[in-house]
């Protein structure tokens, strides 16, 4: 008997889970937040590169630190890896992609497909995005698509999930069966109309919502407050963003170059302040991971640490949110291992077997 | 989400500007803004009409309820036949009012008069993550987030709380349409219908 974890397919780690009952999906994250436990998505950082071996090792890093992993849609309209081809390479090895989409590079007719084949590849999350503008990458001079906004991408999977049909109304013959998430950014204006905005996307079918980066707790609190006070807490899992900040010359040069992210002058200050950093920036991650994990109706963070995903682990166990639980891990299961033990020699031994040698062993 | 590029000394570089700057030199250099800017004047007008967006709401409601009474006559003349002059009359009156794009499905009404066609990402559900914080655009730095001001423009109406229904995607097939005659025809069908109704129960 081998040993396996929790929310994990005894058939092979890369097959979909067991459906439970009340769950849209047959992924692991659906089950963490459902259980209630307190859950943590990271980013992979997409390689500019056709090596496979570039995502499991970028993928490795967060093992047994997250629940799941964002596969990013061309973020900041950069050119990387598709996030639907990351996927494919995560589910393959048993991981929990959060498969986004973003409108700005295809239209409903591409999309629609890729909500079926990444199903199909076992992708149980879906985060649905509008994108960033073609301007801010470093192709400006592409077409900028927009044929969907994330509000009717969400509707247009919900309609696909829930009544197994296209948006033009033609028949599925097996409904993609998918947890699907938004993103809210509680700190760009319009402030009050934000929390409304939220409902909005819930009406159209967000599970699960990312924030943008978490660096202004009290602002997050009162958006949280009229989260709240409107019912969405009970009808959406919200994680919020956040992330380590590498020097106070970054963050200056986030907050006047990357539109949405706000950050406030005392977090500057503090990080000025600091000897290092660095290291500073990763202690402020904690500290606010501390604070909102307290904040009622949060269930769970989305660390994203661009280009320092190798602090995730430090900062999801130092923060001490996964209180003792650990996040499914890639291990090697014992009949791999037996396998590798008994045939490894062929990759290393410099034998060559010929058919006549065969035939002169064999008796 | 959002992707940073490394942080570089002095003033702000993006990839954009990189791009930019790598591009071949010329004695042309076009104003710095995207191409749906180019083709539209200034947005004092626009901006006018969001802030008398209830003004606005209690004329079209007029306006439509006298397109409707006309029905008979669209119908007479034939919707085709007058398509044409009203779509005239319709982009120019919307283009000057609100800088209208002519998508054909207007919910002006539900977006605070503020035309979300205008959005360089045509967001018709809310604006998107990247709003700056004096509630400018993303994309054109000088250009007031279209969607703030649909939240502004809608907190004055009589029926605001229509910015709270989820839009379905634009049908690009009804491009360069008049959403008067539209509308117009779809209340008439309604109408009917229930007309229709009324007389079934009846008999």
């Amino acid at each position: 008997m081998i040993a396996r974890q929790r929310d994990e397919n005894p058939a092979g780690i890369h097959l979909p889970l067991d459906p439970l009952p009340g769950h849209s999906s047959r992924g692991r994250l659906e089950r963490v937040l459902r259980r209630g436990e307190f859950a943590v998505t990271t980013e992979l950082n997409p390689p500019d590169s056709a090596d496979p071996e570039d995502v499991y090792n970028r993928a490795k890093i967060f093992d047994g630190w997250v629940d799941a992993i964002n596969a990013v849609d061309a973020s900041g309209a950069n050119c990387h890896m598709s996030s639907v081809g990351i996927c494919a390479l995560l589910t393959r090895m048993g991981y929990a992609p959060i498969m986004q989409i973003a409108c700005r590079d295809r239209n409903r007719i591409a999309i629609q497909g890729d909500v079926l084949g990444g199903a199909a590849m076992g992708v149980a999350n879906m985060l649905c995005l509008t994108g960033d503008g073609v301007q801010a990458g470093d192709q400006p001079g592409a077409k900028p698509v927009f044929d969907l906004d994330s509000m009717s991408l969400l509707e247009t999977c919900r309609i696909m999930r829930d009544n197994g049909k296209f948006l033009s109304g033609r028949k599925l013959t097996t409904p993609p069966q998918i947890f699907l998430g938004a993103a809210v950014n509680p700190f760009a204006p319009p402030f009050d109309f934000r929390p409304i905005h939220l409902g909005k996307k819930i009406a159209a079918g967000a599970q699960f919502v990312q924030t943008q980066y978490c660096f202004d707790v009290p602002m997050f609190k009162t958006f949280m407050q009229k989260a709240r006070d409107l019912g969405h807490t009970e009808k959406v899992f919200i994680l919020c963003g956040v992330g380590p900040l590498a020097s106070a010359k970054t963050a200056k040069w986030i907050r006047s170059n990357v539109p949405g992210i706000h950050i406030p002058d005392a977090i500057i200050k503090r990080l000025e302040g600091a000897q290092d950093q660095k290291k500073e920036g990763k202690q402020l991650c904690i500290d606010i991971i501390n604070e909102v994990k307290e904040i009622a109706g949060v269930a769970g963070v989305h660390v994203m640490a661009y280009r320092q995903e190798e602090y995730v682990a430090e900062i999801v166990d130092e923060s001490g949110v996964l209180k003792g639980r650990q996040p499914w891990k890639r291990e090697i299961r014992r009949d791999d291992q037996m396998v590798a033990d008994r045939l490894d020699h062929i990759l290393h031994d410099e034998i060559t077997e010929t058919q006549v040698d065969m035939v002169k062993t064999a008796h | 989400m959002s992707e940073t590029t490394p942080a570089k000394e002095g003033p702000t570089v993006t990839q954009a500007t990189l791009v930019k700057k790598a591009a071949p030199k010329s004695d042309y250099k076009p104003a710095d803004v995207s191409p749906q800017r180019r083709v539209q004047r200034s947005f004092a007008v626009r901006l006018w009409s969001v802030r008398h967006s209830r003004l606005l709401e209690w004329f079209y409601s007029r306006f439509a309820d006298m397109f409707l009474l006309l029905h008979p006559l669209w119908k007479g003349l034939g919707y085709g036949r007058v398509e044409a002059p009203i779509k005239f009359v319709e982009k120019r009156v919307k283009g000057f009012m609100f800088d209208c794009r002519m998508c054909g499905q207007c919910v002006l009404s539900s977006t605070g008069m503020s035309c979300p066609m205008n959005c360089p990402k045509q967001l018709r559900n809310g604006p998107c993550g990247g709003v700056r914080a004096n509630g400018n655009c993303e994309v054109e730095p000088d250009m007031p987030c279209v969607w703030v001001k649909a939240w502004e423009g809608s907190k004055n109406m009589v029926h605001g709380d229509k910015i709270l229904d989820v839009q379905k995607p634009v049908d690009q097939s009804l491009r360069e349409t008049s959403a008067w005659l539209r509308v117009t025809a779809q209340s008439a069908a309604a109408r009917e219908a229930a007309a229709n109704a009324k007389t079934g129960a009846a008999a």
